[in-house]
Formats: C-alpha cells, structure tokens, sequence
C-alpha cells in the first residue's frame, strides 16, 4: 500500500469540508472527505488549489496532520495576515465546501511503521522529531500513527511553540512529547522553556550513540538553525531529513 | 547588519526542501522523485532530491544542490506546456516501486 500511494497518477480530488475549527488562535484544523483517497503515509502532504471567480488560481502545500488510519483528511492551516490563500481557508471555509486538492505526495519526508517492521536493523533506530510551530503538522500524524500501530520504533518528539494556547494536536501528544514555550509561560508551567538550542537538543533528544534517524520541521530560520546544531552536536547530516516551511508558514 | 547580510537573509528566508516540489513534479513523471539521488554536475555530490533547496516563488521551481548551490532542476509550466532543464544532474537515479518493471 505504501508503495502505491506513492507511485499513483496524482488527480485533483474534490475534497468535501466535513469540519474547520479553529484549534488555536491562529491555527485552525480542516477535516476533509476525500472520497477513493488512496492512502497516504505519516509526514506526505497535499496541494490544495483554490479558483477564484475570474479564474485566478491559487496553489498551496499543507501536510497531512492526520494518519492514515483516520479515514478524514485533517490539515492545520495557520492564518497568515495578509496571506493569499490561509485567510480565505481559515475564515471563509464552511461545511459542506468543496476543495480541490491532489495527492498523497513526497516519499522523502515520511516514516511509516510497516517500513520500519519490513527493514531490520535500520528500523530499529530511534526516530526523533523536532518542531517549530505549526511545522508540527506532520509529526501529529506521525505520533498517532505509532500509537495506533504501537509500533516498538522508540519515538520523540521536542516541540518548540509561542505559548501553551498554541499548542496543536492536544488529543495526539502525549508521554513521548516534550514541549518548550518560547514567548509566554504560566506560572504553574514544569515543562521546557526558551528557543531549541544545543542544551536543550542534547538534554530531550535522542543521544547521538543511538544513532537515531531525526526529522525537522518548521519556518527556515528554525530548521536551519536546528540542524546546523545537532550536526554540532555529532549527529550525522546523511540521517537529518528536513522539511522548510519558509518564512511565512505559507509555502506555494 | 550590512546589505550583503541582509540579502543574504532574504534568499535563505525563501527555501525550502526538493520535498516540496514533488506536487508539481508529478505533473511530468509517474514515480515520485523526492527519493531520486542526483549527482550534481557540479561538485560531484550526490544527494536525493528531497534534500536539494528549493526556490518555489521565481518564475520557474529552482532545486540547487545542497554541496555547492549550483542550479541542478528547473521546472515550470506555461501556456500549456511544461518545461524541464536538467542541465545540474549529471545522473539521476530513481528507485522503482516494488513489483513494477523498469525500462528494459
């Protein structure tokens, strides 16, 4: 099934709004019908396109937030003032909507219990995640889907976000999460604060002597920032995989 | 800060990961190309694409190696027609999903 989610001719898809919430104050979470969707792995994402009346087309890339044991697509789109596309996704959208969108797409940025159990020693390796704000996206559906698949995959994740209300996917993270706030912390907060940094990498992350394979996520300057650190720290660059939202969160 | 670094800002602020380009790629081939591995014409390296940078707002999608920064890919579609500039991949090896044949 992996393999065929991958290699399908991608088609637009009229995707049917079943739910568009607002998660966060500036996040909300789209649940799409996608009806015949193929199947998708942990970390792929989809384009959306959007056709205005005088025939202006808008194209955007957003990763699947949800696993592939949910049968509803889910996507956390973060509001972008005077952004293009997210304003009209956030505050425009309603139920029963029709959206076009293709995909599953990517095969680089994705793990997947089933790869994991099919690849003996390389499966076995930790997996570490790392994210920067709404970059988390991915790794919702990554972390849910090794709880679904109570895969023996040892698995983290260190998400870094502004305060406490932004924090997504409150239903997914769990014991395997730890979460810094970077801008406000309350009182009683006994968790991480403060930017990602080497101390912070070395003290929530998987130990270079695992050897553990780490995906990062979020802005640019974030990710960037995140892997020149753990290659400081020892970690091979060959195992770091790394996925730019750009500045703005809104890539085209 | 001088002009120099805040340009520099400015470009390293656009890029993103050959990951994101597998969208439009699809229009062209029928594998997924973010785990090809190219050799760049350039410098020699060879990485997967899915790790190349990409700059996805120029009038053409621009993957450049991540060694040395040369334009391995250019893609872009216009008036209907698509348009493909390999000129920075002296070799591109795309794995075959299981069970498919190759070219022979």
């Amino acid at each position: 099934m992996a393999r065929a989610a991958v290699q399908r001719r991608l088609t637009w898809r009229s995707a049917t709004v079943l739910d568009n919430r607002a998660e966060t104050p500036r996040v909300h979470r789209l649940v799409l019908d996608v009806p015949d969707w193929p199947g998708h792995l942990p970390g792929q994402h989809v384009v959306v396109r959007l056709t205005a009346e005088d025939g202006y087309v808008a194209q955007r890339s957003y990763s699947l937030a949800s696993p592939p044991e949910v049968p509803e697509l889910h996507l956390t789109v973060e509001r972008l003032d005077g952004g293009e596309v997210s304003p009209y996704l956030t505050e425009e959208v309603r139920r029963d909507d029709i959206l076009e969108l293709r995909g599953p797409i990517g095969g680089y940025f994705v793990w997947s219990a089933a790869a994991d159990r099919a690849d003996g020693e390389h499966g076995r390796r930790p997996v570490q995640l790392v994210a920067g704000g709404s970059g988390v996206a991915p790794f919702l559906a990554m972390v849910d889907h090794h709880r679904r698949q109570d895969s023996s995959t040892p698995l983290r994740l260190l998400y870094s976000t502004r305060t406490q209300a932004d924090v997504l996917g409150r239903d997914v993270i769990g014991g395997t999460t730890t979460v810094t706030l970077t801008r406000e912390v309350p009182a009683d907060w006994r968790g991480e604060t403060g930017r990602v940094d080497a101390d912070m990498l070395a003290r929530c992350t998987f130990p270079v002597a695992d050897r553990p394979r780490i995906f990062v996520c979020g802005s640019t300057p974030f990710v960037e920032s995140v892997a020149a650190t753990l290659i400081d720290l020892g970690h091979d660059p060959s195992w770091i995989r790394l996925e730019r939202y750009g500045n703005s969160g809104e890539a085209s | 800060m001088t002009d120099t670094d805040n340009r520099r800002d400015l470009v390293a602020a656009r890029r993103l990961d050959g990951n994101a380009a597998a969208g439009p790629l699809a229009d062209l081939f029928a594998v997924d190309l973010t785990e090809a591995r190219s050799h760049c014409a350039s410098c020699g390296t060879t990485a997967m694409l899915g790790a190349h940078h990409l700059y996805a707002d120029s009038p053409a999608l621009v993957l450049r190696c991540p060694s040395c920064t040369e334009v391995v890919l250019r893609f872009a579609a216009q008036e209907g027609r698509l348009l493909l500039d390999l000129r920075g991949s002296q070799l591109l090896v795309v794995p075959v999903p299981n069970g498919e044949d190759g070219p022979a």
